[in-house]
């Protein structure tokens, strides 16, 4: 409102109308919330189908096209949900960072370690090839763990010891976790010439669905694998941690007030620390099922940009572990069925128009605009 | 004498005339005329609050005021902006500088200008501000980036910026508190060599013997009001300014019953610290505060207090001293430790420290209980121990808020104080620490807070009272210490208002005695 007002007076130019802004008094209803993030999502495919009807297509069909190859089918719903594994575990470890607002931008190259860490149970190898599936998968998810937290970790303790900023380190070591991988497929892991290492042994595979289609016919050619059941629990786990734990607590106090933190005798670097660990290793969740569970072996572009999608992700579901699951679904079908239309273009801005509307959505969560028509003074 | 005799004969350079100034609840001016002659150093005098920046930044072009005129050399203006003030030569100096750090004291002094218009020429322009930084002597190198510079030296860019501008009349909004004392002579040195050159300058200070020592004029505000008007400095002693700042008007007693003085729950030996900026703030702080009663902590804020009460909660190293809590010493333990010893602090700043905005009132009143049986289980915390903690305390303390889970950023001042009040109460204190528990609250607010510390009193706890508001330190404390430049210097038990008004003004309690009888 004062901003409005005294940029008049300065000018001397009045509008017909008055634009008031103010903070609001009251607390939104509970719904308003979901309900912005539901806006977002239907503009952006407003402006996706502008776009597809400016360059001559029909945007009813193409949007038509889409959720017939994403949700039309027992199959392709399976395929979705394939998609949505690594956004859900990915989208986990940005929301868990953001709501101590840690801007952990670097979940696409704790993903890529991830991977890493869980190839290397096979490659290096740590087991005997011929080692029982359940060793595979349970050594294989720590490796996984591991090398995504340590890639966390690194910028977390920076950022604790010497204040480095987490948003240029975690971008950062993007570069070098592909690039670390590159080097594996190139050079060590090199089958044939290819630049992708050898296909996993199937003992090291995560199950799917399709495995059980003996006993299951109707599970026949479904791709879903485990990865879907680690993921639902490591939301339903930070769900609780976050908002029924006493660690939680000290992560929600801290991304609020930090100077009310510390008066609360919590300590923040500890708890950076912490976090990016967390982070880290979800991330690196994503990597290595989506290793074992899909690609099946430790090549290139394993990633179509998870973990940048991830923070979208983490926006869309307010940082809400369990509605990470409903935006991940909602992504997973983007990127899927998107491809039928388009392989880089349209799915891309509908992400990106999508973010740009929930930062924004943020404001109306904070103020109130109401138009008053302006009486003559 | 030759000074107060020029001021009558130079004309006014700026004259404001019944000035009113209203902000939401406040009155910060009321009807004030202040008077700036040419080639003075007119010293505006008052406690935080008084209205000094708010009169200032007026006739700076900051605020437009709501009644009142202002006339400057000789013409009636009214300025709506900054630019309209240096226009006619009015530049304000402000507390926090308006510097680019990474650009050089040439650059900044330009910035907003019209000329340069394209190619920089700094050379040019680097020896035209070493010329005025020589007639002034304010040496700074002028292709030296702010960040290198002391505050010091950032001070005099400001002044630089201000005088290359044109200014003739300079307005120095508390200049001396960011200031070493070495600093501050070189700074007078300054003031007195602008005067000389015809320059005049309002100097807004709450310190007494800086206002002594530079200023030729003196003009003190009292809660928005004028108690003093222009009144040459050297014909007024530093007590009866005090006097005249501080003011003795009683405005309610809270009824204060006989407590039973226990044990010494805290005492504090030869306590140092430094502030933010690494200045010292405590320069050996000793006192001492009892079980059942109130001892206050008087003084003009920024002298120290603030930074004590952080140091006793282990949220501010200290750099000596030792801190005994009931025969331990806890000098600069963790905060968590402090809290489970019983040291709470309700601290002076509501929404940036003692609470988290966008969380619930009941996350805000388990802050420091979460870990603790019965809302901390284990590794969680037990929800329906925490709500049921929340509505009792909501009930107890007559929050008002339509629930318990709401955003205590939507609460009024006085019922996110009780929220505060309510989590460091309920946490049952040995030692309580409350910095400036009733700025801002309204009257109804005031009373029930001051109840609040009672009742602590009566409870057996010892409570520590630091405010700037001597009348609520008169009504509650039991005694009363009063701080000056981190120190302490002295003790009242009677609350005689002269002596404190006097010490807070940096006389030592013996000096005080021994003036009184003679």
């Amino acid at each position: 409102m004062t901003a409005v007002d005294s940029a008049e007076s300065a000018s001397g130019f009045k509008l017909p109308f008055r634009l008031e802004i103010e903070p609001r008094l009251k607390e939104p209803p509970g719904w308003y919330s979901p309900l912005l993030s539901l806006i977002a999502v239907v503009l952006a495919l407003l402006v996706g189908a502008l776009v597809i009807w400016l360059g001559g297509g029909n945007p009813w069909k193409a949007y038509a096209h889409i959720a017939k190859y994403s949700f039309g089918s027992v199959g392709v719903l399976s395929d979705t949900m394939v998609k949505a594994i690594p956004l859900m575990l990915v989208g986990l470890a940005c929301s868990l960072a953001f709501r101590m607002k840690l801007w952990n931008i670097g979940a696409e190259g704790q993903f890529y370690l991830g991977a890493f860490g869980a190839s290397l149970v096979v490659l290096l190898p740590v087991l005997p090839e011929e080692a029982p599936k359940w060793q595979f998968v349970v050594l294989m998810m720590l490796s996984g763990i591991l090398f995504g937290a340590l890639w966390g970790f690194i910028p977390g303790f920076l950022k604790a010891k010497f204040n480095v900023n987490e948003i240029i380190s975690t971008l950062m070591m993007n570069y070098i976790a592909v690039e670390w991988n590159n080097y594996f497929i190139y050079a060590v892991w090199s089958e044939g010439g290819f630049q992708m290492s050898r296909m996993f042994q199937r003992n090291a595979w995560l199950p799917r669905l399709s495995d059980f289609a003996d006993k299951t016919p109707a599970f026949r050619g479904l791709t879903t694998h485990m990865g879907l059941v680690i993921a639902l629990v490591a939301a339903a786990v930070l769900w609780v941690i976050v908002f029924k734990s006493q660690w939680g607590y000290e992560i929600r106090l801290i991304g609020d007030n930090p100077r009310a933190a510390q008066y609360a005798g919590v300590s923040i670097s500890k708890n950076v620390v912490l976090v990016m660990l967390i982070s880290g290793a979800l991330a690196g969740l994503a990597g290595m099922s989506e290793i074992s569970g899909v690609v099946h072996r430790l090549q290139g572009a394993i990633s179509p940009g998870y973990g940048y999608t991830g923070i979208i992700i983490a926006w869309l579901a307010k940082l809400n572990p369990l509605a990470v699951i409903v935006a991940s679904i909602l992504f997973g079908a983007l990127i899927l069925a998107g491809r039928e239309i388009q392989p880089a273009g349209i799915p891309t801005l509908i992400q990106g128009v999508i973010m740009v509307c929930l930062i924004a959505s943020d404001f109306f969560l904070r103020n109130r605009v109401s138009i008053t028509r302006r009486t003559e003074e | 004498m030759d000074q107060a005799h020029k001021t009558n004969e130079t004309a006014n350079v700026v004259s404001m005339r019944a000035i009113v100034k209203r902000f939401p609840g406040v009155l910060a001016n009321d009807q004030v005329d202040f008077e700036l002659c040419q080639g003075e150093v007119h010293a505006l005098l008052g406690e935080n609050g008084a209205g000094k920046s708010t009169l200032m930044n007026i006739l700076a072009g900051l605020y437009r005021p709501d009644g009142g005129t202002v006339v400057v050399h000789n013409k009636p203006v009214s300025f709506s902006s900054p630019r309209d003030a240096i226009e006619a030569g009015i530049g304000m100096i402000h507390q926090h500088f308006m510097l680019v750090p990474s650009q050089s004291v040439t650059e900044n002094i330009l910035l907003g200008l019209d000329e340069p218009r394209f190619r920089m020429h700094l050379a040019q322009y680097n020896r035209r501000i070493e010329g005025i930084a020589e007639q002034y002597g304010l040496h700074v190198d002028p292709a030296a980036k702010i960040w290198q510079l002391t505050v010091g030296e950032q001070q005099r860019v400001e002044i630089l910026k201000m005088l290359y501008r044109g200014a003739d009349i300079l307005i120095m909004d508390e200049p001396t508190a960011v200031l070493a004392p070495s600093e501050i002579e070189g700074l007078f040195k300054t003031l007195r060599s602008m005067t000389a050159q015809g320059k005049s300058i309002v100097f807004i200070s709450h310190k007494l013997h800086e206002v002594m020592d530079i200023s030729d004029r003196v003009t003190v505000l009292q809660k928005g009001r004028v108690t003093s008007s222009g009144i040459p400095t050297k014909d007024v002693t530093s007590a009866d300014l005090a006097r005249l700042m501080v003011g003795r008007d009683v405005v309610f007693r809270v009824e204060r019953k006989q407590a039973e003085v226990g044990d010494v729950v805290l005492s504090v030996e030869d306590v140092r610290a430094d502030n933010d900026k690494g200045l010292p703030a405590l320069r050996g702080v000793t006192l001492n505060v009892r079980a059942g009663e109130i001892v206050g902590l008087a003084g003009v804020a920024g002298n120290g207090q603030s930074e004590l009460a952080e140091t006793l909660a282990g949220l501010r190293e200290a750099s000596g001293g030792r801190v005994i809590l009931r025969g331990k010493d806890i000098i600069n333990q963790p905060v968590k430790l402090g809290i489970r010893d019983g040291i709470s602090l309700v601290p002076e700043d509501r929404t940036h420290v003692g609470t988290a905005p966008n969380l619930s009132v009941t996350d805000n009143v388990i802050m420091k209980s979460y870990d603790q049986a019965p809302i901390g289980q284990g590794w969680m915390i037990d929800s329906t121990e925490a709500a049921k903690h929340a509505s009792e305390l909501k009930e107890a303390y007559d929050i008002m808020v339509p629930t318990i889970e709401t955003s205590v950023r939507l609460l009024s001042g006085g019922n996110l104080q009780k929220v505060i009040l309510a989590r460091e109460i309920s946490s049952e204190p040995t030692l309580m620490i409350a910095v400036q528990p009733t700025r801002g609250l309204d009257v109804g607010a005031i009373e029930g807070v001051q109840r609040l510390l009672l009742e602590q009193r009566e409870s057996g706890a010892a409570v520590l009272l630091i405010s700037k508001e001597l009348e609520e330190l008169l009504s509650l404390s039991d005694r009363i210490y009063v701080i000056y430049e981190g120190e302490i210097m002295g003790e009242v038990l009677d609350g005689n208002i002269e002596k404190i008004g006097q010490m807070m003004m940096g006389t030592r309690l013996e000096q005080v005695e021994l003036q009184g009888d003679v």
